[in-house]
């Protein structure tokens, strides 16, 4: 190094550290409110289309908004569009909202919508179920859109709140046209770059440390928050992200878990804020396998017996789970469905807990003495799932059923019991949260009989089959009111679950925000983090 | 001497293709990473050609030298997670982690060095006592719970450090940011540094003590005393100039595992360097900046042990000898 160069970099060093000082010394005092916000996982991307995952999809809403959005309620309310007809079942037609700018000063017109239609259905998009494949879409005009379907679906709109709109000329003049292919080999320049129309603009993302943003001073909408700029850190440490919350370091955090949240609500700067999530938590059987793996039968598969699901059903005790392991924050439930998210939940309970009952069926059904299975667990992937396992254990070994707990981190896992790995689990735990709120969700996903060509029953570990339920479920897409729709719901629901015992469902488990005490913030049970409904003192 | 250094380096690239391999032989075992790039609702014929487009249907073999392959010419691939070239994820987080590392070795050796002369000198004094009782704490204690006892204490009760991150950095050039500009970047060094050196600090303590008092046994210490030197001139000029030469090739070697190892110091305190993309990455599968990472740790101590190697033969005469005899 020339001697010249070095006192160039020496000088550099010293402009830079002056810089950072006076930055420092000049920084705005309490004027600007900044919202510290803190997740135990990272933001993998700021294009909302890499990754069908709640959380990317709900703090990448803060820059990329729909052409609708759900309220505190849950209820769809209008954004981009401010109305649409549905014409006939197969014709909907969306009026968009005028005089919207994109961040980068774009003008949002039909040409954007079906641009952003083009991009969710491009091959590396994981929100292809967003919109369905052989739709049609047509430009009206500037501001009307309409969608041809090829069947009716009167739910095609209830996840469009995770479609955000992208400017069309913003992305093909920087090559993010179609989504990021996932074998892409050169980088995106969406995923480090973000031109939507919410009311956040990304000042900066660096992958896995941290992401800025700043407030949208042209919002199209009148803001409900006060703050000027949202700073998001991956703290994947439970007790450090606590540390940080109780100190005043961060704003809002999640989760805070159970074991802390005494903790955070005895300290005068923080709070715990508890809600039911529409998550829900289940036992699934393997029931299609003649003979069952992983356990001491030979030649057959009790599972496929009703009466030793129901012996299953019968041994676990809810009510306890909730109590010693969930410290009375979840909800058991009857259904794989949320109350808040079917109208009909009411009419149904859970079958009582009766070790008894439990013995008789299972005596009934040819195992006086029980059988020895293995039950396949996450570790890492829902609120104390491995306790809620070994509960569900011990409460087993008293009607006579040896369960050896099989506990492993969430990447394990799911590459055992998913198609890749052969559905190979004869006793699990899951958790589902239908993204559509709704229970034609579950079905398809869940309880459908498993056929992978068509993606139904994707997730159907146990390949639980009833084609009458499947019937039911298809007969609701047909039944454009709720009311009806909730009707057929009831049916599948009641022989899935009580006549068959297709699954044992659990309960909901609770949210569990971690919230400074000057913060206010929205809760929503679908755990969204919407920065736009943030207040600070 | 050449034909020594150019055996050594080709052991060394011996040595980093057998990492590669091995590490590829154990992802199997890590998981899919195909279900944590895509969400559940996925379909079954979409994820099976995801696998097919990443190559991961072919032999475990395959990939590890598809990977070194590429790795020869500085391609690391792009991560699954963050669809990032992973060499610059992996160079964004390197200077926080090196930063690290550098204040921890100094804090080490600041503590380490004084602490074990003074029990070496003092044998038997309350404050020897109380250092032997603190290395053994240092030792025993593991990190993550080092780490939160110190946040508890310094950010939630007293208030006074930053309990995450790294505070604002300041970009000097295009490859290197720097903590050490900012207040809140110094604030935010000291818990980490003192997690991550409290295992260094120890073992130098424990091994300056011994090498010292090894050396005050010696002959020359004895005649010096014996003209007369004064015992500070003995203790210091002597004895620790003598006890040094095995510390600093120990802390040289130590520096590759402060950077190796400092993983767990980097989540307890979401420090932003290599060692927490490391650990996301296990969690997420993501294979390229786990391999990426691994080969670079694995360069990172082929290298130290190569220059150690190097220095040995060109410092000590002895080692030279039996090199130009085995040429004969």
């Amino acid at each position: 190094m020339s001697w010249s160069l070095k006192v160039r970099t020496f000088a550099v060093a010293a402009i830079c550290a002056a810089t950072a000082i006076l930055a420092v010394a000049l920084a705005p005092g309490a004027e600007a409110k900044t919202l510290r916000f803190a997740f135990q996982g990272e933001l993998k991307s700021v294009d909302p289309y890499q990754i069908n995952e709640s959380f990317s999809l709900s703090v990448n809403g803060a820059v990329y908004e729909g052409l609708v959005r759900r309220g505190p309620d849950m209820k769809i309310q209008p954004c981009l569009a401010t109305s649409w007809d549905v014409l006939d079942p197969l014709h909907w037609r969306f009026h968009l909202r005028k005089g919207v700018k994109f961040h980068e000063g774009q003008d949002f017109t039909a040409d954007d919508v079906i641009f952003s239609a083009r991009r969710v259905l491009s091959a590396g998009s994981d929100l292809k179920g967003r919109i369905p494949a052989d739709a049609r879409i047509v430009k009206v005009d500037d501001y009307t859109v309409d969608f041809l379907l090829k069947s009716p679906n009167p739910l095609l709109i209830n996840e469009w709140e995770s479609w955000g709109m992208f400017s069309k000329s913003w992305s093909e003049a920087h090559g993010a046209a179609e989504a990021t292919a996932m074998n892409a080999t050169t980088p995106p320049y969406a995923g480090l770059h973000a031109n939507g129309t919410g009311p956040f603009i990304l000042v900066s993302h660096e992958p896995g440390v941290k992401t800025v943003w700043r407030k949208n001073p042209n919002w199209w909408d009148t803001p409900k928050h006060n703050i000027d700029d949202v700073v998001f850190t991956p703290i994947p440490n439970a007790a450090t992200r606590v540390a940080a919350l109780l100190s005043g370091e961060i704003d809002w955090m999640d989760p805070v878990p159970l074991n802390d949240q005494a903790r955070v609500n005895a300290n005068p700067g923080a709070e715990v804020l508890a809600g039911p999530e529409i998550r829900t938590i289940f036992l699934g059987m393997d029931q299609f396998r003649d003979e069952l793996g992983h356990s001491s039968v030979k030649g057959k598969n009790p599972f496929k017996d009703v009466r030793v699901r129901k012996a299953f059903y019968q041994a676990v005790d809810e009510d306890a789970i909730n109590k010693k392991v969930m410290r009375g924050q979840a909800t058991p439930s009857a259904l794989l469905i949320a109350p808040a998210l079917f109208s009909r939940s009411k009419d149904f309970k859970r079958f009582p807990f009766d070790p008894e009952a439990s013995k008789k069926l299972l005596a009934e059904a040819g195992y006086p003495d029980g059988f020895e299975v293995q039950m396949d667990c996450p570790n890492d992937r829902y609120v104390n799932d491995e306790q809620i396992c070994q509960a569900v254990v011990g409460m087993l070994a008293r009607v006579g059923v040896k369960v050896d707990l099989n506990a492993e981190p969430k990447s394990k896992f799911f590459a055992s019991i998913s198609a890749a790995g052969g559905y190979d689990s004869s006793f699990y735990l899951l958790g589902w949260t239908p993204t559509t709120l709704e229970s034609y969700n579950v079905f398809q996903y869940i309880v459908g009989c498993r056929n992978e060509k068509t993606n139904w029953g994707g997730n159907n570990v146990g390949d639980y089959c009833n084609p009458s339920v499947d019937a039911l479920a298809r007969k609701a897409l047909q039944e454009p009111n709720e009311t009806g729709r909730d009707d057929d719901f009831a049916q599948g629901w009641q022989i899935a679950l009580f006549d068959d015992v297709g699954y044992i469902p659990l309960h909901q488990q609770a949210l569990a925000w971690g919230v400074s005490k000057t913060t206010h913030v929205i809760q929503r049970p679908d755990n969204y983090y919407i920065f736009a409904w943030v207040t600070m003192d | 001497m050449i034909a020594f250094v150019v055996r050594r380096v080709l052991a060394s690239i011996g040595v980093m293709i057998a990492v590669g391999l091995i590490a590829f032989a154990m992802f199997r075992y890590v998981g899919d990473p195909i279900n944590q790039m895509v969400g559940v609702e996925t379909s079954v014929a979409e994820r099976a050609q995801l696998r097919e487009e990443l190559g991961l249907n072919d032999p475990a073999i395959v990939q590890a030298l598809r990977f070194l392959a590429r790795a020869a010419r500085f391609d690391f691939g792009v991560s699954y997670q963050f669809k990032q070239p992973v060499a610059d994820l992996i160079g964004a987080r390197m200077p926080a982690t090196l930063e690290l590392a550098f204040v921890a070795s100094i804090l080490s050796l600041a503590a380490g060095i004084p602490m074990g002369v003074y029990s070496a000198l003092h044998r038997d004094s309350a404050l020897s006592r109380l250092f032997q009782a603190l290395s053994l704490i240092g030792i025993s204690l593991p990190t993550f719970l080092t780490g939160i006892l110190l946040i508890t204490l310094f950010s939630v009760v007293l208030g006074w450090l930053p309990s995450f991150g790294r505070g604002d950095v300041v970009r000097l050039g295009p490859w290197w940011t720097t903590g050490f500009l900012t207040v809140s970047g110094l604030k935010s060094l000291v818990m980490p540094a003192t997690t991550l050196a409290l295992f260094q600090m120890t073992l130098i303590m424990r091994l300056v003590r011994a090498e010292m008092l090894e050396v005050l046994r010696a002959d020359y210490i004895r005649f010096a005393r014996a003209r007369g030197l004064s015992e500070s001139a003995i203790h210091f000029r002597h004895a620790l100039k003598n006890t040094l030469v095995p510390v600093i090739t120990i802390v040289g070697l130590q520096l590759g595992s402060i950077v190796a190892f400092s993983i767990i110091t980097e989540t307890v305190f979401a420090w932003p360097g290599m060692g927490q993309l490391f650990l996301q990455s296990i969690q997420n599968v993501d294979i390229p900046i786990m391999a990426a990472y691994l080969l670079f740790i694995a360069f990172m101590f082929v290298t130290i042990n190569l220059v150690v190697d190097i220095l040995y033969v060109s410092v000590d005469p002895r080692l030279r000898a039996s090199l130009h005899g085995m040429h004969g």
